[in-house]
């Protein structure tokens, strides 16, 4: 059998870390790769590598039997190669084609770039494959989901032959991940080859044909996976055995810690996204709220947060209204905020790790006496949730959070917040791009912090996670509470009727 | 050698690196150009030099090999845009793009004039008290874009370009309306109200160099202070590589860029003061800008928005500026000063493909090395 890719002994260093250490990955045609390790092991480096924007300290490459130097994506373009990468790289105020055909637009007379023949290019590609992206809209204005159809697209348009996935299915939906699926395999069905890397071993198991595992840098091992199975996918990775299930006591419900009321919230075009919303938030609860994206979980964490303009209703936390209240005066009365979108709001990309740890509490004692910042503490928190949390990077405190691996960066704001341990924690997504080894040790944190009497509302479009962990579900759709369920009495199937809105529970009809 | 090689190769230190052959580079440059219009280039690096440490290299063992004066003279050149440049740097922290610091600096220097000419008290009151108005003048003219960006988001660089004008026919009104004025200049200020100093002034053999140095050295210790060590500074750090994070964590984005924008306004307003009753002892009505926040971006953009950077750069540039007399002694257009300078800034601003340039040489070196 011959290879499309190999990739023979590759060694790179960073700062303080080696990413990967004699790491050998050969692809064959037309199969799809999965590519699993945990958070930190060089999954994106190695991919990084192979697009051409790392070099490697030693080791080869070879495309298609030929020994190749990719120092730069043209090269890898000229050869062949795409790659969607776990952060997209889209010009937000762009149109679709305007994005796809950055860097090789085609050209009229005096190098004027050609927008009627590349638009139509794009349209005839996203037709054939029934991507049903539209060529003339503004990224800023389409869905995630279409955002990935449109790197997809850039690596369809520039001919590529060896599709890299990047953790394409960590900000998709349950929908959007089976259409992607689909897209894949029939990518690989007409001999395109596909390397893809993601944490969810179900993904692994319904659509690769071979899987890779990286630890800590090293190679574990390639199987079948067709001789395989979810629990020795995991141990191969983590070097453990890992539990799918939480261990979770049963509890009665403490005081009433949260209290919405006919909360009500425009989205940026000034619909109302959030529509009369009230649900009441327990002492030592996970609230999960189920509900497929777009229907209000968005705008109604960022009105509870102060993020967002409440237009009526009132929010109360342990007995004192909070509708008013500047950010701040949120953060200080005890809400925690687990962010769904990492590098907007979660971090500061160019500060270092530790200044990352304290973004909320940097003004108060002991990380600032007067005003004056203390490093000292700073640095002792830092180390104390990098610990805790097991964040890697290459230099530790003072890493710069941009150069972490996605999940690291993560784990890192999960242990923030965590840390701080506030009266109510909101958690968004919060184990989205994790691996399943800190996935557990995740959850495991949100049931101690119930333990610890505080309220938990959790969101997440994985009804895997909503049903493992919490204690009671909301189903939400079209900014309403359409149904309250106990987990152990409900299954997906019902949630997921009531998600699409063709069934209420628990809640009056209007 | 290979120590060289190590250095160029360290990414922590492109900070450094980078500007350092964009310097090198640049003289390079110049000097290239001088040998190809038939000028001698070493005409132009002795007057650096004497401009810059006070030797001559021509009159080297006689008694006129030494002469502190040009030094005195360099330094009171490099003061006031170091100040700008402190000011503009103090503003790119924030994100903010403070075009408008030779405004602030007008203002700044015809308030100090005002406060300097107008009050007779003793110079240990009537100096704090000139400054003061000039910095509280620059900050008012920096707070006006800072709150219109802060509440309507007008963008500062437009605001800031308009408010420079206004400033310049503005404080030449208020100059010329102050009794005894002419129509260049106003009356000479009161001596207590000055920054004159005998004693740098003698020790440097009669330059106009005043006790503005010493706070210009103040400005930087209180910029590096403010930015790196207090947790105002934080914020701002924050709100300057990403608003949307600081807001989450409960900064307030908008006031901060008006607090930015003010103590941007106060440095440049500091840097008016310096000239006004620094340099000289009276105000001067202008006919038009003097170009101290030009020479502002360019300090604080070859200083990497750091303290040191700006302090290490405004000497650099202020070198380039006071040498430039010299150099036409010499028989060198003084345009080619102008000509380092600029290149020096065209090639700070390609900072990225040197980074990446030294980024493919370290990896080439080290593949060929194991
Ligand atoms: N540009 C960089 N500079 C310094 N260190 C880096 C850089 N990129 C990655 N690293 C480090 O290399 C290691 C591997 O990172 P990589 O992004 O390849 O991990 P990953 O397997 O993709 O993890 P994840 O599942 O969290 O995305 C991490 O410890 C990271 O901190
Ligand atoms: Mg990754």
């Amino acid at each position: 059998m011959e290879y499309v890719i190999e990739m023979l002994n590759i060694t790179k260093d960073f700062p303080g870390i080696r990413a990967n250490d004699d790491v050998t990955l050969r692809v064959k045609k037309g199969e799809i790769h999965a590519l699993l390790g945990e958070n930190g092991a060089g999954k994106s480096t190695l991919m990084s590598i192979l697009f051409g924007l790392y070099r490697p300290n030693k080791g080869i490459i070879k495309v298609n039997g030929k020994e190749v130097q990719i120092d730069d994506p043209h090269v890898a373009n000229d050869l062949g190669i795409g790659m969607v990468h776990q952060h997209f790289k889209l010009v937000e105020n762009f149109t679709v084609t305007e994005n796809i055909v950055l860097g090789s637009e085609p050209k009229k007379s005096f190098g004027r770039v050609d927008i009627e023949k590349a638009t139509k290019k794009v349209s005839e590609t996203s037709e054939r494959y029934s991507l049903s992206v539209d060529p003339s809209s503004k990224i800023e204005d389409i869905s995630v989901g279409m955002q990935q159809r449109v790197e997809i697209l850039k690596m369809l348009y520039r001919d590529a032959e060896i599709l890299i996935f990047d953790e394409p299915t960590a900000v998709l939906t349950p929908q959007e991940i089976d259409d992607l699926m689909d897209i894949m395999r029939m990518f690989a069905k007409e001999g395109k080859s596909i390397i893809l890397i993601t944490h969810k071993l179900k993904e692994i198991l319904a659509v690769a044909d071979t899987c890779t595992v990286l630890r800590r840098g090293k190679l574990v091992g390639t199987v079948d996976v067709a001789d395989t199975n979810e629990k020795e996918l995991a141990e191969m990775m983590v070097g453990r055995e890992v539990f799918f299930q939480v261990d979770k006591p049963k509890r009665e419900p403490g005081k009433k810690v949260v209290e919405i009321k006919g909360l009500t919230v425009k989205d940026n075009r000034k619909l109302k996204a959030v529509n009369n919303l009230s649900i009441d938030i327990y002492a030592g609860e996970i609230l999960g709220l189920a509900g497929i994206d777009g229907n209000g979980q968005t705008e109604l964490i960022e009105a509870l947060t102060g993020l967002r303009k409440i237009e009526s209703g009132k929010v109360v936390l342990n007995d004192v209204e909070i509708s008013n209240y500047s950010i701040r005066e949120i953060t200080e009365a005890g809400i925690g905020h687990i962010p769904q979108d990492r590098h907007k709001f979660g971090l500061v990309l160019d500060f270092r790790l530790d200044e990352n740890l304290v973004l909320q509490t940097y003004y108060q004692k002991p990380n600032s006496v007067r005003g004056i910042l203390n490093q000292e503490a700073i640095t002792k928190k830092a180390e104390q949730i990098i610990e805790e949390f097991d964040v890697r990077s290459g230099k530790g405190a003072e890493t710069s959070a941009r150069s972490m691996s996605g999940g690291n960066q993560q784990k890192a704001i999960i242990g923030r917040e965590i840390d701080r341990s506030p009266a109510f924690l909101i958690a968004a997504q919060p184990t989205r791009g994790l691996d399943v080894g800190a996935i557990e040790y995740i959850h495991n944190r949100l049931v101690a912090e119930r333990e610890k009497e505080r309220a938990i509302l959790l969101v997440s479009l994985e009804l895997d996670e909503i049903l493992n962990i919490s204690d009671r579900i909301a189903v939400i759709y079209e900014g309403e509470i359409v149904g309250i369920l106990d987990p152990e009495k409900t299954d997906e199937k019902e949630i997921g009727l009531m998600m699409s809105g063709s069934k209420r529970v628990g809640v009056a009809n209007e | 050698m290979s120590r060289l090689k190590k250095l160029l190769m360290d990414e922590s230190k492109y900070q450094i690196t980078v500007p350092i052959i964009a310097i090198l580079l640049s003289f390079l440059i110049g000097t290239l150009v001088m040998l190809f219009t038939g000028i001698n280039p070493l005409g132009a690096f002795k007057a650096l030099i004497r401009t810059m440490t006070g030797l001559n290299l021509e009159q080297m063992f006689t008694d006129k090999m030494f002469n502190m004066r040009y030094v005195g003279e360099f330094l009171t050149t490099a003061i006031p845009i170091t100040l700008t440049g402190l000011s503009v740097a103090f503003a790119f922290r924030t994100g903010l793009f403070n075009i408008g610091a030779e405004g602030q600096l007008l203002v700044g220097a015809t308030a100090a004039t005002l406060a300097s000419v107008l009050l007779d008290l003793p110079a240990f009151i009537h100096v704090p008290i000139v400054l003061l108005s000039a910095t509280i003048a620059g900050a008012i003219w920096g707070m006006v874009p800072g709150y219109l960006k802060a509440k309507f988001n007008v963008h500062e660089v437009v605001v800031t370009i308009m408010m420079n004008y206004t400033a310049l026919y503005f404080t030449n009104y208020v100059l010329k309306a102050l009794p005894g004025s002419t129509l260049i200049k106003t009356v000479k200020s009161n001596p207590s109200g000055t920054l004159e100093s005998d004693f740098l002034s003698s020790i440097t053999n009669g330059s106009r160099l005043h006790w503005g140095i010493v706070v210009v050295a103040l400005a930087i210790v209180a910029f590096w202070y403010i930015i790196e060590k207090t947790s105002f500074g934080f914020e701002l750090r924050a709100v300057g590589f990403n608003p949307d994070a600081s807001r989450y964590a409960g900064m307030k984005v908008n006031r901060n860029v008006m607090f930015s924008m003010m103590i941007a306004g106060a440095f440049a307003g500091l840097a008016g003061a310096m000239i006004s009753v620094g340099t000289f002892d009276y105000g001067r009505v202008l006919v038009g800008f003097e170009n101290y926040g030009f020479d502002g971006i360019a300090v604080a953009l070859l200083g990497g928005n750091t303290a040191i950077g700006v302090m290490l750069s405004g000497l650099l540039f202020g070198g380039l500026k006071s040498a430039q007399p010299l150099m036409q002694a010499n028989g060198v257009p003084m345009e080619i000063a102008k000509i380092i300078s600029s290149l020096i800034i065209l090639f700070v601003a390609m900072k990225y493909g040197f980074e990446m340039l030294l980024r493919n040489y370290a990896e080439k070196h080290e593949k060929e090395g194991k």
